[in-house]
């Protein structure tokens, strides 16, 4: 099987006035790969997601998400990719429903193909029974699973996800995870940002970014052997702390 | 086109779920269309009336029951002598006092001349204008009864040539100012609503993180422009018509001219308010700042618009101004429409410049939306 690079990051860097929130990262994403993105707050997660999903122009450097030139064809990269964000971004004042018909219609799926997949997403997260709710109403644990299966209903190739578990509770996020590893076993990228360990645990590989670059690229079992550590939390430590 | 349908099929569910908002866009507007147009009129009456007669004549009292017999005058009071009534008036208890000299009959009779002191409030400077008209015709016409009686008297050769005008006031015959305010008035609450509402809107999904969410999807921006303003184009249009009912219904306002015309010119009016909401929305971060600069624009707007002061009496420089005000032109096309029965050739002017408007602001409004940052 030969393996293709879905995100190829080069140099890339954003700069805000004198500020360098992302400094020149250079870093690949094979496809139907789960990579973790992890760093601390402030470390530039948030801006490089940003700047890959076509939403922040770069500085500098170079980036293609889905074979497209983020500086040219960021509207090819958005459909080609799922975002969630760190904030609730679903609208509260519709229903469950509503909000799957919703992103269904901008990303141009079908009448028939927007029933089939609310139907399908209802079922794969239980929410059936509250699918006429509004979804200001339900609980965060549900919402962030919302959220999720709505970036994933245009079957985008890769989704990105910014911190989906900030909030949740164990149960959730065990589910949550379940939720990822479904998606990654059909061959979608996950692109996944997060400050539990545990959860980096599960990724395939994983970045550590520190004041912008990224210091440490490898897998979870190789990071903690260079960093004579037992567990991805004291790899963490480790680099954050300098 | 089916993506811009789920658009507006979402604002739709979303202003119509909204509690707070459906009272605030439809009945407040409704409410201040029916006070403000029994507000805001320019005719004064009870003018609080005050004299001193120092002449105790025949004449004298038939020129104060003048007064008494006037709806404009409410008679209060006789002062002995004007430094009581200027202190009076001090106090705010007369706003005009009209002084009748000693011997005012007897000069009268003898030199067919008399004297009368008018003293005015003028603080309100249109105000006393007004009075001081109201005054000067019933001097008058008293006067006028006077100068026949002397005739008849004295049977002189004197033959006194009274050059009388009869006003035809055109288009609002009766002069009734509601006539006039409610189109002007129905102009404001159309413009106020789709403004306000239009400004906030994107700043809204801007404030509650959902934009992000929009941004990453492949959406143009003219489709999710065009969803987004939609509604409000309705929801203006739907307020002219409730409007434009309540005029007739209540303040039997005429509509002489076309109703399609007017609601043409209504529909790429509103366009140029959107425009401009949108401009605002774009570059701004939170509800609250779109909304003073949509205030901003709005109380300018309206000052200049023509509504209550009269673009010909501004200075130059202000005239100028008004030319970029679209209000001015919807006033004006409004009364014109509705009062004149002007037609289509009649409004071609400000139909084209509002037409030049509104691409401008839309273009702009395009423009500046940006979907990187």
């Amino acid at each position: 099987m030969k393996i293709t690079n879905v995100i190829e990051a080069n140099g890339l860097t954003k700069m805000f006035g004198d500020f360098t929130a992302v400094n020149a990262i250079t870093f690949e994403v094979k496809k139907g790969e789960i990579f973790g993105f992890l760093g601390a707050n402030g470390a530039g997660k948030t801006t490089a997601i940003k700047m890959l999903i076509g939403i922040s122009i770069p500085t500098s450097g170079a980036a293609k998400v889905a074979g497209y030139d983020v500086f040219t064809q960021a509207e090819d990269i958005k459909k080609n990719i799922g975002y969630m964000s760190q904030k609730f971004a679903l609208y509260d004042d519709l229903t469950v429903k509503e909000n799957i018909t919703f992103f269904g219609g901008i990303y141009g799926l079908s009448k028939s193909r927007i029933k089939e997949k609310t139907k399908e997403l209802l079922e794969d997260l239980g929410l059936e029974d509250v699918a006429s709710q509004l979804v200001g109403s339900l609980p965060l644990g549900w919402k962030q699973k919302l959220s999720f299966s709505v970036a994933l209903i245009h079957d985008p190739k890769i989704v990105f996800l910014d911190e989906p578990t900030g909030g949740v509770d164990p149960i959730t996020r065990r589910q949550f995870w379940e939720m990822i590893y479904r998606a990654s076993s059909q061959g979608t990228t996950i692109f996944v940002t997060t400050h539990y360990m545990d959860e980096a645990e599960y990724c395939d590989r994983v970045s550590i970014m520190v004041n912008g670059k990224i210091e440490a690229l490898d897998t979870p079992k190789k990071l903690k052997e260079q960093f004579h550590a037992d567990n991805m939390n004291d790899v963490f430590l480790k680099l954050a702390r300098g | 086109m089916k993506t811009i349908g789920y658009i507006i099929q979402k604002e739709f569910k979303q202003i119509f779920r909204n509690k707070g908002m459906l009272p605030i866009i439809f009945v407040l507007p409704l409410l201040q269309l029916i006070i403000l147009s029994n507000a805001a009129t320019f005719e004064i009456k009870n003018i609080k009336f005050a004299y001193i007669d120092q002449d105790r004549s025949a004449t004298s009292r038939g020129l104060i029951e003048k007064f008494e017999a006037s709806t404009y005058f409410n008679v209060l009071d006789t002062y002995p002598s004007q430094a009581l009534a200027s202190s009076a008036m001090l106090k705010g208890e007369v706003d005009v006092v009209l002084e009748i000299p000693l011997h005012f009959e007897r000069n009268l009779q003898k030199d067919k001349k008399g004297n009368l002191g008018i003293i005015i409030n003028a603080i309100d400077g249109a105000a006393a204008g007004v009075t001081n008209v109201y005054v000067s015709q019933i001097i008058q016409n008293y006067n006028k009864s006077i100068l026949m009686d002397v005739k008849e008297l004295s049977d002189q050769q004197i033959k006194p040539v009274t050059i009388e005008t009869i006003p035809l006031f055109w288009y609002n015959k009766t002069l009734n100012y509601k006539t006039y305010m409610v189109p002007g008035i129905l102009v404001l609450l159309v413009t106020m609503i789709t403004l306000f509402l239009s400004g906030m809107n994107i700043v809204r999904e801007k404030e509650i993180g959902t934009l992000e969410q929009i941004n990453v999807t492949p959406i143009k921006k003219s489709q999710f422009i065009i969803g987004k303003l939609f509604p409000f184009w309705i929801i203006g249009m739907a307020l002219l018509t409730i409007g434009l009912i309540i005029a007739s219904l209540i303040f039997n306002v005429p509509m002489i001219g076309s109703l399609l015309l007017m609601y043409f010119y209504t529909s790429i009016y509103i366009l140029v308010i959107l425009g401009i909401g949108l401009f605002i929305s774009n570059f701004t971060d939170t509800q609250q700042q779109a909304m003073f600069i949509a205030w901003f624009f709005t109380v300018i707007f309206i000052l200049m618009s023509g509504l209550f002061t009269p673009i010909e009496s501004m200075p130059r420089w202000a005239q100028i101004l008004t030319e970029f005000n679209p209000i001015k032109y919807f006033v004006e096309v409004m009364r014109m429409i509705m009062l004149k029965g002007s037609g289509f050739m009649d409004i071609l002017p400000q139909l084209i410049k509002t037409i030049i408007y509104a691409a401008i602001m839309n273009v702009l409004a395009v423009w500046s939306y940006k979907k990187t940052t």
